[in-house]
């Protein structure tokens, strides 16, 4: 089974473009499913359910879905080996720009979109960093100049990766990328003693045990004080 | 292979102040990763990645590794780039027909598009327009549905033109298009300059607003924002820059709306600058102004048409109504009153 792990901020755009990939894995008899990791809560689900393609949703609540992610991602391969999947997808929403799910030798695909505004490719960590690919997607809705601006940031920060831009509502450029996609040779069975690309932040601080009250003599763990200057 | 080789042991060589002589871009590649070399311009690279603290690399998710991998890469593509722009590159596009959605082959031989032609585009929604933009975008080689193949100067083109994001074949100019930044017209052309590594900027940017206000049916200048521009200043401003400052040889434009903005002008800039210009759109006197017209159905092409003597004709008769409606719009946005 190929494995894919899709990232990106929320709202970028990676459902659409999953979506109108997978149109285009179907017309080639390629089977896949899509497990969707998101926070709070989402209802993707049901688009890919409409689209009658096999899906699960797992939301991390009060845990990073990053960690929770890592936490769960051989069970969701098991799912995809049970199923009998040519390919497996999984999608998820980062939050914070810090962390990054991507796995070594599993290829990663992040999706940003033009709208996030021309720093974004600055504020964006390993999730855009160390994709594989880059997705850039409402092209259709800003001036050529701003995308160009857009994709040289991008390639300044990651220049090894395959830039793509993808129309999500017409699908301009999916059936590109599910060329890229999709490898005969690649038959992941098990992520058991695969290594996360890197590492995520090193947090646990009170407040990440639930902590509610705000002062100095509820602050214990990993704490960090801004420098406000003098 | 072992050219590569010295050239990167001897680029690694180089300090950050050598570097940054060498490739003025490379201070753009350290401005983007944060990476504060102020202080380190006599040290190699990876010395000055030596110099940040285990704290440090973590704290800001730093990955010295890839960032020093990267630094080659990111030079070696930026030397490319700029060596593409220096060569004219592409002088043609064609076409080599595949089918459409049910199989049937394509209605043509092969289309061949030069420089400074316009080609419109016609056929109804959800007819295959999309798929022939991006068939062209991607430079098909029999390897997408319709099975289309792309020759640019009528060959096989270099697989660079899919992957390299610097160099796209295409630029696209489509209706919904806005800007978004909050920037001014300046700014945003000397952000736009610095990305396509301009050595003339303030030339060229004073040639972009010229040649923008010669669009435009109200003049606008260079410190207003470009979020405060009228929609045909805008159309105006992308068009000018589009023709000026993309490096990209292709022009695919999604209909030009008829208000603001002259639309004959607009072409015709794109046209003497070498561009390649695919236009779909239905308004008649912007599809007869090109020569051929591509027709779409069922996702496929289904012939082309070269323009007839009596259309243009007609184009003549459409301009002098269009230019009776434009100047009944200025009359009115300058307070004046109609007259039969």
């Amino acid at each position: 089974m190929n494995l894919i792990v899709f990232s990106g901020p929320p709202s970028s755009g990676k459902t659409s473009v999953i979506l109108k990939t997978i149109e285009a894995l179907k017309q080639r008899n390629i089977s896949v499913g899509v497990v969707k990791f998101d926070c709070l809560y989402t209802d993707d689900d049901v688009l890919y359910e409409k689209a009658d393609i096999p899906v699960k949703k797992g939301l991390s609540g009060a845990l990073c879905p990053d960690h929770f992610f890592a936490s769960n991602i051989e069970e969701v391969v098991q799912w995809g080996n049970d199923l009998k999947l040519d390919m497996l997808i999984t999608e998820s929403a980062g939050l914070c720009n810090r962390c990054s799910p991507y796995i070594k030798n599993v290829k990663g695909v992040c999706v940003i979109d033009n709208l996030s505004g021309i720093n974004t490719p600055k504020k964006i960590g390993p999730m855009l960093k160390s994709a594989d690919i880059v997705v850039i997607t409402k092209g259709d809705i800003v001036s050529q100049a701003e995308r160009e601006v857009f994709a040289s940031k991008v390639s300044s920060v990651n220049p090894k990766a395959i830039t793509m831009h993808i129309n999500g509502l017409t699908g301009q450029g999916a059936y590109e990328l599910s060329t890229l996609l999709y490898d005969e040779e690649q038959n992941i069975d098990t992520v058991e003693g695969m290594e996360l690309r890197f590492p995520m932040p090193s947090a646990l601080c009170s407040y990440c045990l639930g902590e509610t009250r705000i002062g100095k003599e509820y602050q214990m763990g990993n704490v960090r004080k801004m420098d406000m200057g003098d | 292979m072992l050219e590569r080789w010295i050239w990167v042991i001897n680029m690694m060589n180089l300090t950050i102040r050598q570097l940054e002589e060498k490739y003025p871009f490379v201070i753009g590649y350290f401005e983007e990763n944060k990476l504060d070399v102020e202080a380190h311009k006599d040290k190699t690279f990876q010395e000055y990645l030596d110099t940040l603290s285990e704290d440090y690399v973590e704290e800001w998710a730093i990955n010295k590794e890839k960032l020093a991998q990267d630094l080659e890469i990111y030079i070696e593509q930026m030397k490319e780039f700029l060596g593409i722009s220096e060569d004219l590159g592409v002088n043609s596009l064609t076409i080599l027909p595949g089918h459409d959605k049910s199989g049937k082959e394509e209605g043509f031989g092969e289309l061949t598009i030069n420089k400074s032609e316009i080609v419109s585009i016609v056929g109804p929604t959800g007819s295959g327009k999309s798929r022939l933009l991006a068939d062209i975008e991607w430079t098909a080689m029999n390897d997408t549905p319709t099975g289309r193949t792309i020759l640019i100067n009528g060959e096989l083109p270099d697989k660079k033109w899919r992957f390299s994001s610097n160099n796209r074949l295409v630029a696209q100019l489509s209706q919904n298009m806005n800007f978004v930044m909050d920037l001014t017209v300046r700014e945003f052309l000397e952000l736009h300059a610095a990305s396509r590594l301009v050595e003339d900027v303030e030339g060229t940017i004073a040639r972009i607003i010229e040649e923008a206000n010669k669009l435009a049916g109200e003049k606008f200048n260079l410190n207003t924002p470009v979020t405060a521009l009228s929609g045909g200043q805008s159309r105006a401003l992308m068009i000018a820059d589009t023709a000026i400052l993309s490096s990209s040889p292709i022009v695919l434009i999604d209909e030009i709306e008829n208000a603001g903005i002259d639309r004959k002008k607009a072409l015709e800039l794109l046209v003497s600058r070498d561009k390649i210009v695919l236009m779909a759109t239905h308004d008649p006197i912007l599809a007869l102004m090109a020569n051929r017209r591509i027709v779409i159905k069922n996702g496929g092409i289904d012939k082309i048409i070269e323009t007839s003597k009596e259309e243009k004709e007609l184009l003549v008769e459409l301009e002098k109504m269009d230019n009776i409606i434009q100047s009944m719009r200025n009359e009115l946005r300058n307070g004046g009153v109609l007259h039969a």
